[in-house]
């Protein structure tokens, strides 16, 4: 397909999901009534509604789904490995940590912006271990390495927490928490997040020809004058700020970053600069088509989008492990 | 002008040397066959020259920048890998990379070339994963050509290719040559070698053993020290060829 093409279609596809995200929920407002409400800010209750519930919820969906999927395309690209995905380098893990922290302790009830920083406290700490563990200079493998002991560690302490929790009403909270969910988020969290995955976003897609070099691997990229130290720092550090502030504010919400740049691929060329900008719009639109999905199949019984996706992206999972076998 | 000066070029491991003194100069005009056994430092020795690896000593290309060294040189790995399953046009393309966006008519010009030379015009819009080994070697060799940079470092460029490809392939890099381009090319057989190269460069434990034109350097003395083998020029209709006969005991 043709670039310009594909993104006006997922742009259109986009911009159409955010306006259903707009129209969809418990209350039950009128298109025309709550679009204006939106615009005008006339119309009482519906003002409340449409700017203050849905609106941080569906910028929140674009906002996240969009950095999960250009960090998934831009990890696999560095990585050339279709399976990689943004949680591979600790970030996701730890971000859910430090949120989980600031629930047990009781700092999320003090303060509305507590667990949200102290999500990005813990991609924070994350990112600067794995950096110290692989170094400026080691290779993809350290990186992949320290990711993985970081996210195991991670997930241990999550789980001593859950373990040490006073009472079960506090664990479900924490429970629920890590499900992933962008319910009763306000534009508070929008602001938040915004600053650090914007500045992941422009990071990640100017990395796009040094991504399209490595299809060729290390050694030719660099004759190429290609920096791969710097690569690899610019990947690091946005993946953090973006994935850790995406976690920090929605919780660990899976299977984006590994489903959409495989399922855009095809449409690109397979060529892993242009697939950043697609994968950020695909992500974009399967998470708020994922949390308009929880509005809809159950409206009163408060589904995660975290399950949802799962469940949407497992089998996504399985297809590509089918179809690469096939390749093979 | 020189298109490639080393010298003392020197690369350790730990305290060991792998790369050991070496100075060596390429003309513009030049196919230099690299030829040692496996472990001489032949990938060593143009990975250093290409500042791909830390070294001692000098190599012409370190003064440059990253960029212009690209312009200065293409580098060939013998690993041919190709990640992601993009067009053969897209993957010749990523060769522009060190001039710019890529997209400039003299860009088109320097693709269309590279892809006429290694007769892949056919093969334009395939994917570069799905050909054959043979084809997937033309293609990476397409790419480092629209680099055109006027000199080109090739790491066994033909193993693993069947003989017509291995012939096509050395040459292209006479033609290169004939074009005023240098060409450094590591080889194992010493047969293309000694019929494709003007000039043959023999390495052995990381040092310079003999230099000059494959009759001197492929003497019966260097390949009994270096190889352990024993060789003869023979005289056929197509003029004298090497061949390798046996292993010295």
């Amino acid at each position: 397909m043709r670039p310009g093409v594909l993104a006006l279609s997922l742009s259109g596809l986009v911009a159409l999901l955010f306006a259903v995200s707009l129209l969809i929920g418990p209350a039950q407002l009128g298109v025309t009534e709550s679009l204006r409400a939106l615009w005008s800010g006339e119309g009482g209750a519906t003002v409340l509604v449409m700017r203050e519930i849905r609106l941080p919820r569906a910028l929140l969906a674009a906002m996240v789904g969009a950095v999960l999927g250009l960090s998934g395309a831009a990890l696999q690209g560095y990585l050339r490995n279709p399976l990689a995905e943004p949680g591979l380098i600790g970030v996701s893990g730890a971000a859910a940590l430090g949120a989980v922290i600031a629930l047990q302790t009781g700092l999320a009830g003090a303060a509305t912006l507590a667990l949200p920083l102290s999500g990005l406290a813990g991609a924070l700490v994350a990112v600067l271990i794995v950096l110290l563990l692989a170094g400026p200079r080691g290779g993809a493998l350290t990186l992949i390495l320290a990711g993985i002991a970081v996210s195991a560690l991670a997930g241990a302490l999550t789980a001593l927490v859950l373990n040490l929790s006073p009472n079960p009403f506090a664990a479900s909270e924490i429970v629920f928490w890590t499900l992933g969910s962008l319910a009763d988020r306000s534009m508070v969290h929008v602001a938040l997040a915004a600053p650090f995955i914007g500045l992941a976003g422009v990071a990640l897609l100017s990395q796009a020809r040094a991504l399209d070099a490595l299809t060729l691997g290390e050694d030719a990229a660099q004759a190429m004058g290609v920096s791969l130290t710097r690569v690899r720092l610019t990947l690091v550090l946005a993946i953090a700020a973006g994935v850790g502030a995406a976690t920090a504010v929605a919780g660990a919400i899976g299977f984006v970053g590994l489903v959409v740049p495989h399922l855009l691929r095809r449409w690109v060329g397979a060529r892993p600069g242009r697939l950043l900008w697609a994968s950020a719009l695909g992500g974009a639109a399967l998470v708020l088509a994922a949390d308009i999905a929880v509005r809809l199949i159950a409206p009163d019984r408060d589904l995660k989008l975290g399950v949802i996706m799962a469940l949407i992206g497992a089998p996504l999972f399985l297809h590509l492990i089918w179809r690469t076998r096939a390749e093979a | 002008m020189s298109a490639l000066t080393l010298r003392d070029l020197t690369v350790k491991r730990g305290d060991c040397p792998v790369v050991d003194n070496v100075s060596l100069t390429i003309a513009p005009g030049e196919v230099v066959g690299l030829i040692g056994p496996n472990g001489a430092g032949k990938t060593t020795l143009m990975r250093a020259a290409l500042g791909l690896l830390r070294s001692e000593g000098s190599s012409s290309l370190l003064a440059l920048g990253p960029a212009e060294r690209a312009r200065a040189a293409a580098w060939l790995p013998q690993a041919r890998e190709i990640a992601w399953p993009v067009s053969v046009e897209t993957l010749v393309r990523l060769g522009r990379m060190p001039h710019g966006a890529g997209t400039s008519p003299t860009d088109d010009a320097a693709v269309h070339a590279a892809l006429q030379r290694c007769g892949l015009e056919s093969f334009r819009t395939r994917s570069a994963t799905a050909l054959s080994g043979g084809e997937q070697a033309r293609v990476l060799i397409a790419r480092a050509l629209a680099q055109d940079a006027p000199l080109l470092l090739a790491d066994e460029p033909i193993a693993g290719l069947d003989p017509a490809a291995q012939i096509q392939i050395m040459e292209v890099f006479q033609t290169l040559a004939g074009e005023g381009k240098a060409v450094l090319v590591s080889l194992h057989d010493l047969g293309l070698a000694a019929r494709h190269c003007t000039r043959l460069v023999l390495l052995h434990r990381g040092r310079l053993v003999a230099e000059g034109s494959p009759r001197d350097v492929l003497a019966a003395q260097h390949l009994a020290a270096t190889f352990g083998i024993s060789g003869a020029f023979v005289e056929t209709p197509s003029g004298p060829l090497f061949q390798t006969l046996e292993v010295l005991r």
